[in-house]
């Protein structure tokens, strides 16, 4: 992630430190890993609080992956409560997945196309062609469809993007999605959040 | 619906290619990062190194290489080659690769796929396999054979054993090479690859044999891969990578089209 948005030319930081996060224009929420032992991670370093709080300044927030599945109330990965920023829950592929009687691989990983619902400006110059990257064995699950901003096919139709307000999540991940994924990551670092 | 992947595979020794590839107007490259930078604007979905760097100096040569790669390309890539315990792991990871394979010392340590698993989870291990077809008896009742060191050694191992064990043990992926097939470019070896694919549910990359669009063709259908590994057949301008996914396209086979 730090190498793309150098690449893009944008002003970035890494860091874990709500003081430091506090100065922040906009904030990247991206994450791999297990979903029980990063919200662990999370209420140690005080950022489930911390992102409840950035998310009512109407400054944009982008999840990623992980990052994504954990702004809802729960996922069901080590069956773990979440932050809570969107209602609904992160769930796991059936395990029976299949297309045409072949039986689908889980995780799901490669590239894979997102139908948009809606235009969005973090979206915006994004050819319709394009795919993304993805790698997950979980999906994210919006309680209020509404919020659903692109879907992705893979057995199931699930939600491959949201988005609220100053929120954007994705479940892929732009910064290994070439130049559509680094295009992604311009948008976010222009938007101001009111979409 | 999810694309087949084509994965060029790159061999470095000592930070550079071991054959150069062959650049626009038919330059030959020895340079890893510019060879990476050229299939990523072909429209490579991944890209394999395959690092076969003996010397200690050799191997802060290619962390080197990794680091300039992931700052030139944004698409996953994996380096495989030398990896021996946690610790190379953890060196190529951090320098910006997406995954590392393990090939023979998995077979000799396998704790250290469960281990890499459990360190940076399991989407960043490929077991590699090289695999040679054999008699079928009581030992190997596949007709594969694992075998390691380049092909020299046979490990009184069943591959299709192995691939479902590295599974469990914690393997994403993994990368399925054909030591009968590798170098000929006669086709992939399509019984092994539906084998191994059909008994797992983890996603395998073929290799070995690819010299023509119809080759992947087959593998990925008959062979029921889920990705096929390529080289001489794009090194030499024989082909392009987007030529070759124009072609699989043209056959009902989905491939990522627009980069």
């Amino acid at each position: 992630m730090a190498r793309a948005l150098q690449n893009i030319g944008e002003t970035y930081m890494v860091t874990d430190d709500i003081k430091k996060l506090d100065n922040a224009s906009h904030v990247i929420f991206p994450g791999v890993g297990a979903a029980g032992e990063a919200m662990a991670y999370l209420r140690r370093k005080k950022l489930d609080s911390w992102l409840t709080d950035w998310i009512k300044t109407g400054k944009p927030l982008m999840g990623i992956c992980l990052g994504t599945q954990i702004i809802f109330d729960y996922s069901e990965e080590n069956e773990t409560k979440c932050i809570g920023l969107v209602r609904g829950l992160t769930k796991r592929f059936p395990d029976d997945l299949n297309i045409a009687c072949r039986k689908l691989k889980i995780p799901h990983m490669g590239w894979n196309s997102v139908t948009l619902h809606r235009d969005h400006p973090v979206f915006s110059d994004i050819s319709k062609d394009a795919e993304f990257y993805f790698v997950h064995s979980y999906y994210p699950a919006p309680a209020d469809n509404s919020l659903v901003l692109g879907v992705t096919d893979y057995g199931i139709t699930f939600c491959s993007v949201l988005a609220t307000k100053n929120l954007v999540a994705m479940q892929f991940h732009p910064e290994k999605s070439g130049r559509p994924g680094l295009q992604i990551l311009r948008n976010f670092c222009r938007w101001r959040g009111n979409a | 619906m999810l694309s087949k992947r084509i994965i060029p595979c790159l061999d470095v020794r000592d930070g550079k290619l071991t054959k150069g590839i062959k650049f626009k107007g038919n330059v030959d490259i020895g340079d890893p990062v510019e060879a990476a930078r050229e299939y990523y604007e072909q429209g490579a979905d991944e890209i394999v190194f395959y690092d076969i760097t003996a010397s200690a100096d050799g191997r802060d040569i290619m962390i080197d290489v990794v680091r300039r790669v992931a700052q030139t390309i944004f698409i996953p890539f994996s380096v495989g080659g030398g990896i021996r315990n946690l610790e190379d792991m953890r060196r190529v990871i951090l320098a910006g690769a997406e995954k590392v394979s393990v090939n023979s010392t998995a077979v000799t340590d396998p704790k250290i796929i469960t281990q890499g698993a459990q360190a940076f989870g399991s989407q960043c291990i490929v077991l590699g396999m090289d695999v040679k077809k054999v008699e079928m008896s009581g030992k190997i009742p596949s007709g594969y054979e694992i075998v390691i060191n380049g092909g020299r050694k046979y490990m009184g191992i069943d591959a299709l054993w192995w691939a479902k064990e590295a599974e469990n043990l914690g393997a994403g992926e993994i990368c399925l090479n054909s030591i009968d097939a590798d170098g000929t470019q006669n086709g992939y070896e399509l019984n092994l690859t539906a084998l191994i694919s059909e008994n797992v549910n983890i996603p395998v990359i073929a290799s070995g044999g690819a010299g023509k669009p119809e080759h992947l063709a087959e593998v990925l259908t008959e062979g029921k891969a889920d990705a096929a590994l390529i080289a001489s057949m794009v090194h030499y301008r024989t082909y392009t990578i987007a030529g070759i996914k124009k072609y699989l396209n043209e056959h009902q086979i989905k491939t990522r089209l627009y980069w």
